[in-house]
């Protein structure tokens, strides 16, 4: 067993942990919350963009997290093609939806801000398209995990289809730089530190933490709900038998 | 001693950008938390529903 992943594997440990923990992330996530945008809307405008400049308190954040919750979707979908682990499946399954919503946020938010910006609302360039095929994964997956009635067939069938999009993240990443782009290039995560002045720097983190904290008390809160929803559905059975 | 930053809500004509890009995220992360927030309320009512539902010691897959 892979070390970290034992929750996955226990249904009964997981329930007690996430009952305490979806809280208190859910709580850190309304402050951080509160922090960040509090801090964001207090920075000066930028030379070049204007007020613009604060679309990226919600759009940068959202775009990691596609890529961060797709990543975790696709490490649950590998413990549960292989190792079998219990909520593995219902891990990735809940992850979903919630990578969705943060991919279409990227997008949109991005559109809103590159309209003033470049000038138009959508360009297909690397990165945008991407990111783009990044939602449609998304959509796929959770279209394949409904389209079967066979849970463990669909589990697994969807569970192929998250690895092989997981080919995907990389592209996003070095869109910007494999190819010319619209898109500006990286500025956070490079070489001698953050090009980003820590005027921006400092709301951008404390958005991006607290979108995390926001997506890690959700994410507990529908693995909690897929358990349910498999114990609801062992007791339908179990009375239909008896 | 610093003092805390002050908001400045005055984004110009840049309104029509800044204003939506804000809504349409509060919108989302309510709509993710409320779904959440339902979808586990709807199971776990069912998973506890009443006093005639038949142990299912055996029979669960997520019980230990």
């Amino acid at each position: 067993m892979i070390p970290g992943t034992k929750f996955l594997a226990n249904p009964a440990r997981f329930m007690a942990v996430s009952r305490w923990l979806a809280p208190v992330l859910g709580a850190l996530a309304a402050v951080l919350l509160a922090v960040g945008l509090w801090t964001g809307m207090a920075v000066p405008d930028d030379y070049q963009q204007g007020a613009t400049v604060r679309i990226m308190f919600v759009h940068l954040p959202a775009a990691f997290m596609s890529m961060i919750v797709y990543a975790l979707l696709a490490i649950a979908s590998f413990l549960g093609l292989v190792f079998r682990h219990a909520l593995a499946d219902a891990a990735a399954k809940s992850a979903a939806p919630l990578g969705a919503a943060f991919t279409a946020l990227a997008l949109i938010t991005g559109s809103l801000w590159g309209r003033p910006m470049w000038g138009t609302w959508w360009v297909w360039d690397a990165r945008l398209t991407s990111e783009l095929v990044l939602l449609l994964i998304y959509l796929g997956y959770m279209a394949l995990h409904a389209a079967l009635d066979d849970e463990t067939k669909a589990a697994r069938a969807a569970a192929i289809l998250a690895l092989v999009g997981l080919a995907n993240l990389p592209v996003i990443h070095f869109s910007v730089t494999w190819w010319n782009s619209l898109h500006q290039g990286e500025s956070i995560f490079v070489k001698g530190g953050p090009k980003l002045s820590a005027v921006y720097l400092w709301p951008l983190g404390i958005m991006f933490l607290a979108y995390l904290a926001l997506f890690g008390a959700l994410w507990l809160v529908r693995i909690r709900g897929e358990v349910w929803r498999k114990r609801a559905g062992a007791r339908a059975m179990a009375r239909a038998m008896a | 001693m610093s003092h805390l930053p002050i908001p400045n809500l005055e984004v110009g004509r840049y309104a029509a950008f800044v204003w939506p890009a804000y809504a349409l995220s509060a919108l989302a992360l309510l709509w993710m938390l409320a779904d959440s927030l339902l979808r586990a309320r709807r199971w776990r009512r069912e998973a506890e529903a009443g006093p005639q539902a038949a142990p299912v010691a055996s029979t669960d897959p997520t019980a230990q």
